[in-house]
């Protein structure tokens, strides 16, 4: 017994230790420039708001500040929560339908203006009901509020039409950026080509397409940081270009990931000047289909191109060479709601048999009278792994007789190509940050409630399955509902082709302290934590 | 009638005494003797011609099929120059990339050519404001150089082959306009073109049936040089994602698809295509110098 206890006490002072790893225990030290890549040419706009790209994200969450967040020290947890303007997480009241904000009073802006709760109740008020005009990419997150009021300049509440427990998760998502409502109130619009937040860094420079830059806001709130003077993110679309920019010290890090071949070139050569994170990924590529466009209009055709595609034989071949590696339905895997393999293989595109998947969709082709069938690829101009997947299906799709054209666009015309429905078929992505898959399904649903989803159909029994879903409390019976509602969007009315989810993997020079990895690139972006050890 | 032959000897006037005609023959066998580098020039230009017209019969693969089996592997003998990152081909994709090359450097240098022989001849015959203004927006479009004009052109039309066919003929259209206008300017002064318009001919019909056939000489040295930038040009946009996409087969994107990526593991991926590139402009540049020499007086008989 005084064995069995002493080895619980060794093993609880080990773990002690390993928990605070040799990072944690080094004091922060200050000063420095924080370099890093960002693997896009440039963001559509600055506004989080709008935007759903990893491209504004990494550019603009330095500037500014957000109610709450995932912890910036333990950013991979996917149930816990803290302060970011707020004083403490509050208890909900009101049968879980009240959540009481407490707000900061030492926050400025970093025009030197004082930031109050009608700040944060005009800019969530923005992002749940956007006025006229103005583009909110999460509002169905957000379909449980009710009300958001500021009563006073220190209390921001939100009231709930039902208890969720989706709404936390959904109120720490990293776009939800707080603007300053005096701007808001004179043009809703300005942050779109603006910066003006009260993050740990203020907006120095943009230079479109180059590089983005921000320098310590003296101001922070959080006190001690950031500790670093600067941060400088420089855009490249191309992978090599950001890889050599690693290997040569001109940038520390990027944030998005990169496949297993650039980890293990800079691993080889840069030994221990570099270390490696990684972690599975809240993300993955999305085959839509304009569903105003014939012939993507007939189910069949959706689903013959769904029965083309090798999920099981492609995702082991392209893990080797892109940042994707396991197949899954339409909730992240690994996820207690997605589907297991003998459910998935129940789907469109996941059956077991690939050679008789082919035979169904040929068949289907040729009843639909699309047997030549040609259409355009719209895709993005990002390597990683979009280009990869796009070269993938145009393969898959030819081994049943269909011909594709793959169009590669810059991120703006690809939003723009997705939003204004002119394209045939492209290429989307499915990137959530915090893992709420009730939530993140949201994806699925037409377009007139979820304004993010492309394909442009409306499909009331989608509606109507999801609200089952997200309304079911039984974890069992969500479960089962989640099932229904993904068996009627990828296989009954082949919305959507769900391509291998992504895995992420960071080379880091060494020197670089205090950020960590999260199984989303949109989270802990705000780098207040980040310092540099050299 | 009598003449006198070389030794002195006065005879009759006979076929076998006349030079011999030169045959067509005779002007290929003269031009490969003194133009050994324009020769190999032109037989590496015949190689990619056969290459792009029998490319089905040649290529032992599709070139767009992924073989996730075979993902790059070094050459081989079921693989003479190996595969990529997706597995497909590489000798059957450089094959079948000979297509793209030849497609987009002859349309590009074919339609530039024309219309900048067109308008530059035009110029040279109207002058005045015409010829002034004309000149000014050469000068204007001849201070990009030509690839940051496609670039440009590329960024307003988008990517694809028909759109690098234009990309790359906008900005031969001022080269060719300007060196044809200098040409045509002498040719202006030409009795004939007077006696054409005291003739009462038409302008259309002066420029283009008296003016530009006189001009076609340094043209086709131009035209020779144009495929050669203009294969390099689409080989640059692909490179630079702004030609051709996935999974079309065209050399720039191969060397763009994973080449950078991948050029310490499979070298291959990089070095054949960049070899395809090199051997093509190598030949087309040659055989265009030897052209210009062959067709210049001035250098003929060197």
């Amino acid at each position: 017994m005084v064995v069995r206890k002493g080895l619980w006490v060794a093993g609880l002072g080990l773990a002690a230790v390993i928990a605070a790893g040799p990072g944690n225990a080094q004091t922060p030290k200050k000063g420095g420039t924080l370099t890093f890549m960002i693997p896009a040419d440039s963001p559509p706009s600055f506004d989080g708001h709008r935007e759903t790209t990893f491209a504004t994200v990494h550019a603009t969450a330095p500037f500014y500040s957000v109610l709450i967040r995932v912890p910036p020290d333990n950013p991979a947890s996917t149930t816990e929560f803290v302060c970011d303007l707020c004083t403490e997480m509050p208890k909900p009241t009101d049968d879980g339908k009240t959540y009481t904000f407490k707000i900061r009073q030492d926050v400025k802006w970093h025009d030197g203006s004082k930031l109050t709760a009608k700040d944060v109740a005009a800019s969530w008020n923005r992002i749940v009901f956007p006025p006229q005009g103005v583009t909110s990419a999460r509002v169905t997150y957000y379909a449980m509020v009710d009300k958001i009021e500021a009563p006073d300049d220190s209390t921001v509440v939100f009231k709930l039409k039902r208890p969720t427990t989706a709404f936390l998760p959904a109120l720490a998502d990293p776009f939800t950026y707080i603007y300053k409502k005096e701007i808001l109130d004179k043009d809703q619009k300005w942050y779109e080509k603006n910066i003006m937040g009260s993050g740990p860094f203020k907006f120095a420079s943009y230079e479109i397409g180059q590089s983005i830059k921000g320098v310590r806001n003296p101001d922070y709130y959080h006190k001690g940081q950031p500790y670093l003077d600067a941060i400088e993110g420089i855009f490249a679309d191309k992978q090599s270009v950001r890889v050599e920019a690693i290997r040569g010290d001109r940038a520390a890090m990027e944030f998005r990931g990169m496949p297993p071949s650039a980890r293990d070139q800079l691993v080889k050569e840069a030994g221990k000047d570099v270390v490696v994170q990684d972690s599975d990924w809240n993300c993955g590529n999305i085959v839509s289909y304009n569903h105003k466009k014939k012939p993507f209009d007939d189910v069949r055709v959706r689903r013959a191109l769904s029965l083309a595609v090798d999920h099981w034989g492609g995702a082991p071949a392209l893990s080797k060479i892109a940042i994707v590696r396991t197949p899954g339905g339409i909730v992240f895997p690994g996820s207690p709601l997605a589907a297991n393999k003998e459910e998935l293989q129940q789907i469109a595109g996941f059956w077991p048999d690939i050679e008789k998947s082919r035979a169904e969709a040929r068949r289907l082709l040729k009843e639909a009278g699309q047997e030549n069938l040609k259409f355009e690829l719209t895709n993005r101009n990002v390597d990683q792994p979009y280009k990869f997947v796009g070269t993938w299906l145009i393969g898959e799709w030819k081994k049943i007789g269909v011909t594709v054209e793959q169009k590669v666009v810059p991120t703006g015309p690809w939003f723009a190509a997705m939003r204004g429905g002119t394209f045939d078929v492209v290429v989307d992505a499915n990137c959530q940050s915090v893992v709420n898959p009730v939530l993140d399904t949201a994806k699925y649903l037409p377009k007139k409630v979820y304004p993010e989803s492309y394909g442009d159909y409306d499909d009331p029994k989608s509606i109507e399955l999801y609200n089952a879903m997200t309304q079911e409390t039984d974890p069992a019976k969500q479960r089962v509902a989640m099932r229904a509602y993904e068996k009627h969007t990828l296989d009954t009315e082949a919305h959507s082709i769900v391509t291998p989810y992504w895995y992420r993997i960071l080379v880091i020079r060494s020197y670089v302290k205090g950020w960590k990895i999260s199984p989303s690139h949109y989270l802990n972006q705000d780098l207040a934590n980040v310092w540099l050890d050299r | 009638m009598s003449v006198i032959t070389r030794n002195g000897s006065t005879g009759a006037l006979t076929d076998d005494a006349l030079p011999r005609k030169k045959t067509a023959l005779d002007a290929v066998l003269n031009f490969i003797r003194r133009q050994p580098l324009g020769t190999a020039g032109l037989v590496i230009m015949i190689v990619m011609f056969l290459t792009a017209a029998f490319a089905n019969v040649l290529a032992p693969f599709d070139p767009e099929e992924n073989d996730f089996q075979a993902m790059m592997e070094a050459p081989s003998w079921t693989h003479l120059l190996g595969t990529d990152q997706m597995g497909r081909d590489i000798f059957s994709r450089l094959v079948y990339g000979a297509r793209t090359a030849l497609l987009v450097g002859f349309s590009a240098a074919f339609a530039g050519g024309l219309i900048g022989l067109v308008l530059g001849v035009a110029s040279a015959y109207f002058g005045g404001w015409f010829d002034l203004v004309f000149q000014r927006i050469l000068d204007v479009l001849m201070a990009f150089p030509l690839i940051i004009l496609a670039l440009a052109v590329v960024s307003v039309f988008g990517t694809g082959v028909f759109n690098v066919i234009l990309a790359i003929t906008i900005p031969l259209i001022p080269r060719c306009g300007r060196v044809v206008r200098a040409s045509a300017l002498a040719v202006r002064e030409v009795p004939y073109v007077d006696a054409a318009r005291a003739l009462g001919f038409g302008h259309t019909r002066i420029v283009l049936r008296h003016m530009v056939p006189n001009v076609v000489g340094p043209f086709l040295i131009l035209l020779s040089a144009f495929v050669g930038q203009a294969i390099l040009a689409e080989a640059s946009l692909s490179y630079l994602g702004l030609g051709g996409q996935e999974p079309v087969p065209a050399w720039g994107l191969m060397l763009q698809g994973g080449a950078e990526e991948y050029a310490t593991t499979a070298p291959w991926i990089a070095i054949f295509p960049g070899l395809a590139i090199v051997m093509a402009v190598l030949g087309i540049s040659l055989f265009g110098d030897a052209l210009r020499d062959a067709i210049d007086p001035k250098l003929r008989d060197r």
